[in-house]
This record gives structure tokens, sequence and C-alpha cells, in this order.
């Protein structure tokens, strides 16, 4: 009688068993999963802002006092064109006046740079041009922004042609909104007025009006 | 000299320093400097004109780069853009 007792309770905690034991493993899997540490994923909001601040300093102790100014103050900086003649122009032969004459260049920090006349504040072209660093270091190929500013400063004031003749080139407005240029030109030059006007006079020199 | 590179996500790394007359530091600093090139940097030298005005001299040889230079400065190759 105690065997047959003791065999029915074999084989009810034996099907009991099978019955429970999914569920008994699942609750440990996720009891474990809970506890688990995960390895942390290495991004730092923090990191990007730190780039950048390093990236400024770079630039501040590259360009020159003015284009430091205008890129803290205004958010690109003005770079004159070098070369002889200026850009060449889809719709302007060679003897049409306005080719030759000074022209400049706008540096936005990962936008295209932007040619234009001084004198007559005509946009000439967009020069599409990128510093993709293909090994990713952390994740991302992009340099931050002062970088890529420094970057284009670097190579325009270093050699122009070779940049030039690298980037591709597009009529204004294709990224750049034109309105936004001629509004920056703008206050470029108050920008500039300012400047002047805050700028030590030599000693005999009469202030512009 | 100091070589700079600058990185995504970081800014400014000092990749070697050295003192180009001693030739040990030099042997190193040329060894770097091509190194950076073939990994497809381009290098500039920022430097003041006579005139004052800052500027940058791009160098494709570890010769042309001024003795007295005291960075240089390497970021990736330019590529047109869309």
């Amino acid at each position: 009688m105690l065997l047959a007792i003791i065999a029915i309770g074999v084989v009810i905690v034996a099907l009991l068993w099978d019955l429970v034991l999914p569920s008994v493993k699942t609750a440990v899997a996720r009891h474990r999963a809970r506890r688990a540490i995960i390895p942390g994923a290495s991004y730092d909001p923090g990191r990007e802002r730190r780039a950048e601040q390093r990236a400024r300093q770079l630039l501040k102790s590259c360009v020159n006092d003015e284009e430091w100014g205008m890129y803290r103050d205004l958010g690109f900086i003005r770079v004159w064109g070098a070369m002889a003649r200026a850009p060449r122009r889809g719709r302007l032969g060679s003897d049409d006046p306005r080719a030759g004459a000074p022209y400049a260049y706008l540096i936005y920090p990962h936008k295209p740079i932007v040619a234009y006349l001084p004198q007559t504040r005509e946009l000439l072209n967009e020069y599409c041009v990128e510093f993709p660093d293909e090994t990713r270091p952390y994740g991302s190929a992009l340099l931050p922004d002062s970088d890529d500013v420094l970057a284009k400063w670097m190579a325009l004031t270093g050699d122009e042609r070779r940049l030039i003749s690298t980037a591709n080139m597009h009529l204004p407005g294709r990224q750049v909104d034109p309105k936004q240029v001629r509004r920056d030109l703008w206050r470029l030059g108050q920008w500039e007025r300012e400047r002047l006007r805050r700028t030590p006079q030599a000693p005999g020199e009469v202030a512009a009006p | 000299m100091k070589f700079l590179r600058m990185k995504p996500g970081h800014g400014e790394v000092l990749i070697v320093e050295g003192d180009v007359e001693l030739a040990e530091d030099e042997e190193l600093l040329i060894e770097e400097f091509r190194r950076q090139l073939d990994l497809g940097m381009w290098a500039a030298v920022p430097e003041r004109t006579s005139a004052g005005r800052r500027e940058a001299r791009m160098v494709k040889a570890f010769e042309e780069i001024p003795r007295d230079a005291e960075r240089v400065i390497f970021f990736p190759r330019a590529a047109g853009g869309a």
C-alpha cells in the first residue's frame, strides 16, 4: 500500500514538473535579465560639446583676430579670394567686366562655401566640400563645426585652387538660401562698421561719420 | 614641433611631438608625417605672413614644413559634397 502511494506521488510530481518547469525557467531568466549589468553604450552626451570647445580654441589660435570675431559673433568667416581671376561663372564670358573682380568666400560650418562679389553682393557659386574621416572614431565621420570651418579656412588660404577644384560647384541657392546669405552679408557689413567704430584711432585721425 | 590631427567627436589630438633639430625626433616626425598622408590626411601649417596676416601653408612633403613651425595640423582630405 505504501509503495503504491509513493509511486503515485512520484508520477504526480513528474507530471507537475513537466508543467511547471517552463514557467520556472522563464521566471528565472527574467529575474537574471533584470539583474544583469548591461555593458554601457559608449555614448557620452558631453563629448560633442567638449569636442566643439577644443575645436573653437584651435580655430581661434589659427585665424586672424578679425576672422575669429566674425565667427564668434556671426557664425561664419569671410575669406578673400586669392586667385588672379574670379571663379568662373557659367553665364559670364571672359570679357564681362565682373570677371576678375575681387571676390570672397563665406565659410559656414558643414555647409557649402559661398563665393560672392563683395562690391555688388552678387552670389557667384556654392562649393560643396566635405572632410569625411572614414575611420569614424566615435561613429561619425563629421568633424566638429569649428574644425570643419578651420579645415576649409586652411585649405582656402593654403591652396585655394586645389580646394575649389575638389569641390562640387553649384549655382547659388542649391543648399544655402540666398536670402540668408544676403542677410549675412548685411550683418557682416554692420559688424565691420561697428568694429571700425570701436577700433582706437591713431592720433590725428578723424572718425568716419 | 607638434603634429595635431582633427578627429570627429573629439577635436584635435596630439599625435606626436618632437624637436626637428634632434635626428631621432626628426625621423619620428617624418615617419608619422608619411603615415598620416598615407591615411588620406591633408597637412597644413598655420603661419603668419610678413604683413602680419594669418594663413595656412598646405604641405605635401616633410621638407616643405618650415623648420621653425610650431605645429602641423592634419585633417581629412577634402571631397566633393552633395
